[in-house]
């Protein structure tokens, strides 16, 4: 494992020194501080004009819009530091005297994923950190289940990297990065489709919904992210976008880690068997 | 420990329906300096890929310094300077050595002086601390050189290694070269400028269309010279005789040329004319260069 953390290392190293680390913490930084000063005034109308159960349905639905916005860029980040973090370096040369060094090919891959994983958790805690932070701060707000809710937001990352690095080891950079954001849209109209099948009781729809969520388990993290971080009200209502009606079964967090340990073994193998 | 550095027996690569190299047979005794030479496109940097891992054999088996290849242990004391040396541009000089000295194992104080001594020894100490970016064509290669020599390397794979280096750099890569030879390490050289490989290498083999055609020991070439005569007239029983002071004989008119083993053959061939009652009116010895060597087995 010494050679992995070498290489994580100097993946790290690399976000930092071609100041993609800086950037992030940076344009983070501001997103925190827009939805500080926007969660500030409306949390100053609400109290002055709302019911306490009524600001709480507003404060909540503010935080989990703010939340919904990160997973987004969460999920983009995770891909951008991905896809090229294998795949432009087999498409440059560059891992051509990484992999004639005495270490396991594997350990080479498995190093890059440990470093881009490292890249999203530190972004991923600025954001979602910060929301929750300056939501408790500004209105005294924290949403219902953080420790649960959180960890699928990393998970869902997690499962759009690890594809991106699986996409590295046989596509060029490009082509990796139309593929794994092809394959996210497919999630994401899958999600979409579950949630108005159930609504409208259409059984073909929301099965294939359940097959998209299956292919690419990232839009039902998010959904089961968002059911666990709402209050009680909200979820029972159902009346905001973020009150999913079909709510993805808890085993969905299971197979989504099922899923990024066989797509990680996969890309791990691939890298080792192909040419270079 | 085998007296053998590399060795490599029928490897061959296919890519799709076409084979890359067809068969790859030698050895390379420890301590050797091995040129590797062919045409473009005649799988060389194919062949060291294979040698080195990077690329999997289709077939057939080979060896460096005892294990097989495509294993790690394989390549725990070899260094390999790739023809075309890429590298992560963002790191400094001595940034990129101390991240290849930790995927060797090296580390502390001994890797940093090792990679002072390797700095020193390619001429970029005072450019350690530039980014690679800023660094011209040669520079790049010299950094790529000592990565190279990186853990003390008991074998080492130059692929072009003088390619974008001035006259300066290519006598400096041909001094390290002889420096890792008196210390008992293996080069195994793959070069374009036959004029470099002949005063580096002791053996070459030559490769075409993915085959090893032959191996010639440095040395041979030396001894041998080739001949131009032009005679007064010529016949088949004269160029019948003048065939048996050499070989490869070929005659144009009256100009004849053949190839002797030494200069001490000349004067009995012109005493041999003069009694035949031939007019020698010029003769011309001179040695045949690696070039001439090239031309003949892969033109």
């Amino acid at each position: 494992m010494r050679a992995a953390l070498t290489v994580a290392h100097l993946t790290l190293a690399e976000a930092r020194r071609r100041r993609i680390l800086a950037a992030a913490a940076l344009l983070g930084t501001a997103f925190v501080l827009l939805f500080a000063l926007g969660f500030h005034f409306v949390a100053r109308d609400v109290r002055s004009q709302a019911s306490p159960v009524q600001q709480r349905f507003i404060l909540s639905f503010v935080v989990l819009a703010a939340l919904y916005a990160a997973n987004f860029l969460i999920v983009m980040t995770s891909v951008l530091v991905t896809i090229d973090t294998l795949a432009g370096e087999i498409g440059s040369g560059v891992i051509e005297t990484l992999c004639t060094k005495p270490v396991p090919r594997w350990q080479v891959a498995l190093g890059k994923w440990l470093g881009c994983l490292a890249i999203l958790a530190l972004y991923a805690s600025l954001l979602c950190g910060g929301v929750l932070l300056a939501a408790r701060l500004v209105a005294g707000y924290t949403p219902p289940n953080v420790a649960r809710g959180l960890p699928l937001l990393l998970l869902e990352g997690t499962v759009l990297l690890t594809l991106a690095l699986l996409g590295g080891t046989r596509l060029s950079t490009l082509a990796n990065g139309v593929t794994v954001f092809g394959l996210y849209g497919l999630a994401f109209i899958g999600g979409w489709m579950e949630q108005i099948g159930t609504i409208a009781g259409n059984a073909p729809a929301r099965y294939i919904g359940i097959a998209a969520s299956l292919l690419v388990p990232s839009e039902s993290l998010w959904q089961l992210a968002a059911h666990y971080m709402q209050p009680a009200i909200m979820r029972d209502l159902g009346i905001t976008p973020f009150s999913p009606n079909s709510v993805p079964s808890p085993l969905m967090v299971a197979w989504a880690a099922g899923y990024v340990l066989v797509t990680l073994a996969l890309a791990l193998r691939l890298f080792r068997t192909r040419d270079l | 420990m085998g007296e053998l550095a590399l060795e490599a027996q029928a490897l061959r690569k296919d890519f799709g329906a076409k084979a890359a190299v067809r068969d790859l047979t030698l050895s390379v005794p420890r301590g050797e300096v091995f040129g590797f030479l062919g045409p473009n496109g005649a799988g060389k940097t194919t062949s060291i890929k294979m040698l080195l891992g990077l690329v999997h054999p289709s077939s057939g088996r080979g060896r460096l310094l005892g294990a097989a290849i495509g294993r790690p242990r394989a390549r725990a004391r070899v260094g390999y300077l790739p023809e075309h040396f890429a590298f992560h541009e963002w790191l400094r000089g001595r940034e990129l050595l101390r991240f290849h000295g930790r995927l060797l194992g090296l580390g502390g104080p001994a890797l940093e002086s090792q990679i002072d001594g390797l700095l020193r020894r390619v001429e970029l100490l005072e450019a350690s601390e530039r980014c690679l970016r800023e660094y011209s064509k040669g520079m790049k290669q010299r950094v790529g050189l000592a990565q190279a020599l990186l853990g003390e390397p008991e074998l080492v794979f130059l692929d072009e290694p003088t390619s974008g280096l001035d006259p300066l750099g290519r006598r400096l890569v041909r001094d390290v070269i002889h420096e890792l030879k008196a210390r008992g390490t293996t080069v195994f050289l793959n070069s374009h400028l036959l004029s470099e490989v002949e005063i580096t290498c002791d053996r070459v083999a030559f490769v075409k269309d993915g085959r090893v055609v032959r191996e010639l020991t440095l040395g041979q070439t030396e001894r041998e010279l080739e001949v131009e005569l032009r005679l007064e007239r010529t016949s088949p029983a004269i160029l019948a005789g003048l065939a048996g002071f050499g070989r490869d004989l070929r005659a144009e008119g009256e100009v004849v040329r053949l190839r002797v083993e030494g200069e001490g053959r000349l004067p009995e061939l012109s005493r041999w004319l003069a009694a035949q009652g031939v007019g020698l009116y010029h003769l011309a010895a001179g040695r045949r260069t690696l070039e001439d060597v090239f031309m003949e087995v892969v033109g």
